[in-house]
């Protein structure tokens, strides 16, 4: 590994227990992690393994039971719920499994959601344009197909100009031509941005364009592969 | 506009319904508070002014005659300010085309100057013409419902003298506030006039050259009454002193203090009302767009928005509510208000009388449904906090009925699918259930009560004149009279029966307690006029002791048994002590009888009557009347058909509209509360309805299952809204009553099914609303969206 690049995120017996007694559910059982700053990791796992709730945590939604958490030498663990808010408003773009849009505001607000509350963030309609949508950014999401939804999602996540940005499945409803362009959008956004970016998919050719790749299974990492070559989202099979 | 403004007020465009609903409820409290605290700010600062600018006295001290060198003594009394002295006396007036004559009081006006006390306003006409006796000036709400006019010649008895007189002015004046005839209680302005003369055309008319028979008085600033009404009682004593009096005493004053109180008590007790109830529903509407937005909330704040900026976007919504509601109740309360100065116009005579609203009370509305209505949304801010960023990760978990647990066995078997579903959401939601019964009995029982009180005074009337007076014409005396005096009545025209009475003013005194009022005294076996018990049986006047109405023994404090001091305020002006023998039942005034023959002699006067019942043929009643003009003694008759009637038209004039505002009132509360359950439970379900729809429920069925849990709520509101309005309605009897009337506590079925029905018909509109929408469910939009 290289040794130069600094850490973005570093987690250390990360541990989640949902509920407790008999009932309790052990989503996370000590998960030990480093990701460099700059690189795309995808996370591959059967469902129920606890991806989404390894990204909560570290994408500062929800806390851990146990261990630690580093965000550039950060402890999120530690943080109080305020450090935690600002931790998101300034470096963290989220794109949901469920696309969760405002039902009530159009395409163009939904992303200004964001923007307005950002430091440095990118134009709207040009994030709207990133991501095919430059048409369609005055309607409401019941207004748009699913993949439509999506892509606004991810131009709200990416208009901050966000440090990290976390997607759970972009792509679980997409077409091959839409879930390609979404691909690209998160590609540039990590090649132009310098962002890390977090994928969490069921879609295992997508691992083919990450830096890295976290084979996730029963709360825990079984191995991490690291791609020599990298394909370019337009290469990936389907 | 920011992105969450432009959420919130597509959100309130998409609740408009609901949050106009409750805009409507804090519109209601609100315009409700503004009308009354402006009515009362109106009320007591134009009476306040009225009073200041045309120097009411602060006490009234009347006398036998006494000469006008004692008003120098009774102006170096320490604290008396200003004195004036004047001549009043009774008339009968004789109206062109009307047979009965009318009572009037004819008070003097010294010559070539204001009266330093007591003015009046001129509001038409001129001033009196020293030295011209045949000038008066007549009370201008008397004028008008005769229809006088200036110039017009008025025939008056006098002191047994007729005499003629010319209207040269109209007037009114602040004692004459609120008029009624002597001995009644409801205004009439056709029955009672006042007249203003030249001082010496009255001396002349009453005899009383060189001297005054009422002392007015007013006191230093910070002046104690008390020293000086002694001071002028032993002053006055040996001229006949018929006890001094403080302006609070004063019939006019005490009527409109009664009032002004009265608003008072109500304007602090509705309004909250409203506003628990708006707190309430906003607080229910909110908890629902909450959880229903639980995962909006949750991703706003993985964006990195604060609990509090997501906290103050649905606060502001509850602001927008409420202060669209407090708006608009400020202008239905100003519109409200100028329609009740007009009603009150009507009934207080005075000059002028502005509806104001006192700025402070636009704060105070505004300020108050902003609380209310804020406390309500602290409490689902709560929640807002609560929800962590993850919940915006999961899709929602569904409804947890298992609660509902031990329910379950027990409604199997016995009821339909449908009907379980709206029993579980029933006793899954008990308290929001419990609110909506609650805020609907409220509001129910308010206006039942209202209404019972307003019914009671039917039997205000029917006890009044039919059992405790029976008879047909009262007349009455200048002064106490031989018995003779009665009995001559009996051979006037049409007199069928007659019965003597005789009363005298006096202060009761029970220790620290007292009452200025009078003792009337009954012959024995009183038929026509009588003191009754609970029973509305006859009470047997006991040879020594004192019966006293329930209202006056309140106020003294004393039960039966007790002794009574008497000050008698007539003749020797004697002190009694007099055992307290029963306690009479009556709802107008509050009397106090002894035997007639009893109180004469203690009063050292034997055979004296102050007056006289009379049972007439009723066609021969033109006669009678032109018989008893003749007559000079009597200063008075009334008619009791008259009084009746006066009565009569006086609540009906108010009842019409007090009726459609009280069930407006339990219908707005109703609406509100109904509608917004209602466009909840279908939110709630919409999506279960659907399903409903798609197995193959109809509508109708699909209907039943969301508005059952209103019809529930509904009926379990209407029972304890009577429960409610039984006990409001003696609260509002105790709270209201006063000496001058009394307000009998009974069940009025009427009262209550008024107030159902507006409740059954706010229901039944809300549930027409809201089925309307159902009915207009798109299945497949809603299955797809997830909630
Ligand atoms: N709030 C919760 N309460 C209880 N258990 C939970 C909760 N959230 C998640 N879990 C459990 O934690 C485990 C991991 O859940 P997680 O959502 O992280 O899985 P995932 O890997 O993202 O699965 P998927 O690919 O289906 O999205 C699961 O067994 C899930 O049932
Ligand atoms: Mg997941």
């Amino acid at each position: 590994m290289n040794e130069d690049i600094p850490n973005t995120f570093v987690t250390k017996g990360l541990t989640k227990v949902y509920g407790e007694g008999p009932a309790a559910v052990h989503a996370l059982r000590g998960v030990d992690l480093e990701i460099p700053r700059g690189e795309i990791v995808v996370l591959l796992g059967p469902s129920g393994s606890g991806k989404s709730t390894l990204l909560n945590i570290i994408g500062g939604l929800d806390r851990a039971s146990d261990g630690v958490a580093l965000f550039e030498d950060q402890d999120l663990t530690a943080m109080s719920d305020r450090a935690l808010t600002r931790y998101r408003r300034d470096h963290v773009g989220f794109v949901f499994q469920f696309y969760n849009l405002m039902p009530s505001l159009t395409a163009r607000e939904n992303v200004e959601l964001v923007t307005e509350i950002a430091d440095d963030p990118m134009d709207v309609d040009e994030a709207l344009r990133l991501v095919g949508l430059g048409e369609r950014m005055d309607h409401f999401p019941a207004q748009m197909s699913g993949g439509e939804q999506q892509r606004v999602a991810i131009a709200r996540a990416v208009a901050k100009n966000p440090t990290v940005l976390f997607c759970d499945e972009p792509t679980g409803a997409l077409d091959s031509k839409t879930g390609r362009a979404v691909l690209h959008v998160l590609n540039d956004v990590n090649a132009k941005l310098g962002a890390t970016v977090m994928i969490v998919t069921h879609a295992a050719a997508t691992a083919a364009m990450a830096h890295r790749v976290i084979h996730f299974a029963d709360g825990a990492i079984r191995r991490v592969e690291t791609n020599e070559t990298r394909l370019s989202p337009d290469e990936i099979a389907w | 506009m920011s992105p969450l403004d432009r959420k919130l007020w597509r959100d309130l465009w998409r609740i408009k319904g609901q949050a106009g609903a409750i805009a409507l409820v804090v519109a209601v409290g609100v315009a409700l508070l503004v009308m009354m605290s402006g009515m009362l700010t109106s009320l007591t600062e134009t009476r306040d002014t009225y009073y200041e600018r045309y120097r009411l006295a602060d006490i009234f001290a009347p006398v036998t005659r006494a000469p006008l060198n004692m008003l120098e003594r009774l102006a170096v009394i320490p604290g008396v300010a200003s004195v004036e002295g004047r001549i009043q006396g009774g008339a009968l007036l004789d109206i062109k085309g009307q047979a009965l004559p009318v009572r009037a009081q004819a008070l003097s006006l010294p010559p070539h100057r204001e009266p330093h006390l007591n003015g009046l306003y001129l509001s038409d006409g001129q001033k009196l013409t020293p030295g011209r006796t045949e000038e008066v000036i007549l009370l201008s709400s008397f004028a008008k419902a005769h229809d006088l006019q200036l110039g017009d010649y008025l025939s008056a008895t006098m002191h047994g003298a007729r005499r003629s007189f010319r209207i040269v002015g109209f007037a009114t004046a602040p004692e004459f506030l609120f008029t009624t005839a002597p001995g009644e209680f409801v205004p009439d302005d056709a029955r009672f006039a006042v007249l203003w003369m030249n001082e010496d055309a009255l001396a002349a008319a009453y005899d009383v050259k060189g001297a005054f028979n009422e002392a007015l008085i007013s006191l230093e600033r910070g002046a104690r009454p008390e020293p000086v009404l002694a001071a002028i009682d032993a002053a006055l004593d040996r001229y006949g002193g018929l006890g001094a009096y403080e302006r609070g005493d004063h019939m006019s004053d005490r009527f409109i203090s009664e009032e002004i109180n009265g608003l008072q008590a109500t304007s602090l007790a509705v309004p909250p009302i409203f506003m628990g109830v708006a707190a309430f529903l906003l607080y229910i509407v909110i908890t629902r767009l909450v959880q229903a937005e639980r995962e909006q909330i949750g991703l706003i704040k993985a964006f990195g928005y604060t609990d509090w900026e997501v906290s103050l976007h649905y606060f502001k919504m509850v602001l927008v509510i409420a202060v669209a509601g407090a708006v608009m109740g400020c202008l239905l309360g100003i519109w409200a208000g100028r329609a009740m100065a007009g009603i009150y116009q009507s009934v207080y005579h005075f000059p002028f009388l502005v509806f104001r609203v006192d700025p402070q009370s636009f704060v105070s509305g505004v300020g108050v449904s902003i609380l209310s209505a804020s406390a309500g949304g602290m409490l689902v801010l709560r929640r807002v906090f609560a929800l962590t960023p993850a919940v915006a990760m999961r899709p929602p978990a569904p409804m947890d009925f298992s609660r509902t647990g031990a329910l379950n066995e027990r409604l199997k078997g016995w009821l339909d699918q449908p009907s379980r579903m709206v029993l579980r959401r029933v006793f899954r939601n008990p308290g929001r259930i419990l609110g909506a019964v609650l805020g609907i009995a409220v509001g129910m029982g308010l206006s039942s009560a209202q209404l019972s009180v307003m019914l009671g005074f039917d039997d205000t009337l029917d006890l009044t004149f039919g059992v405790i007076d029976r008879s047909d014409v009262a007349v009455s005396f200048f002064e106490p009279m031989p018995a003779k005096a009665a009995f001559d009545l009996a051979h006037l025209p049409g007199v069928i029966e007659v019965e003597p009475t005789r009363a005298v003013g006096a202060v009761l005194r029970n220790g620290l307690n007292s009452y200025r009022g009078s003792v009337t005294g009954l012959v024995e076996d009183a038929r026509l006029n009588r003191a009754v018990n609970k029973n509305m049986g006859n009470i047997d006047m006991p040879e020594n002791g004192i019966v006293l109405a329930r209202a006056l023994a309140d106020i003294l404090k004393i039960a039966p048994g007790d002794t009574l001091q008497v000050e008698v305020l007539e003749g020797k002006r004697p002190v009694l002590e007099v055992k307290v023998a029963s306690i009479a039942e009556t709802l107008l005034g509050s009397p106090a009888f002894m035997r007639m023959d009893t109180l004469n002699r203690e009063m050292g006067e034997w055979g004296r009557v102050s007056g006289a019942y009379l049972r007439v043929d009723s066609g021969q009643l033109p006669v009678l009347y032109e018989a008893v003009k003749e007559t000079p003694s009597v200063a008075g008759v009334s008619r009791r058909e008259d009084s009746r009637a006066a009565m009569q038209k006086l609540m009906d004039t108010g009842a019409g509209a007090m009726r459609f505002v009280m069930a407006a009132i339990a219908g707005i509360i109703t609406f509100g509360i109904v509608y917004n359950s209602a466009r909840i439970a279908f939110g709630e379900q919409s999506r279960d309805l659907a399903s409903l729809r798609v197995i193959g429920f109809t509508r109708g069925e699909a209907s039943f299952v969301l508005l059952g849990e209103l019809a529930i709520v509904v009926l379990l509101a209407i029972p304890l809204g009577i429960g409610i309005g039984y006990y409001l309605s003696f609260l509002i009897a105790a709270g209201f009553s006063t000496d001058l009337y009394q307000i009998p506590t009974v069940f009025r079925p009427q009262a209550f099914g008024t107030a159902a029905i507006a409740v059954v018909l706010a229901s039944l509109i809300s549930g027409w609303l809201v089925k309307r929408d159902i009915d207009k469910v798109n299945l497949v939009a809603t299955l797809k969206t997830r909630e």
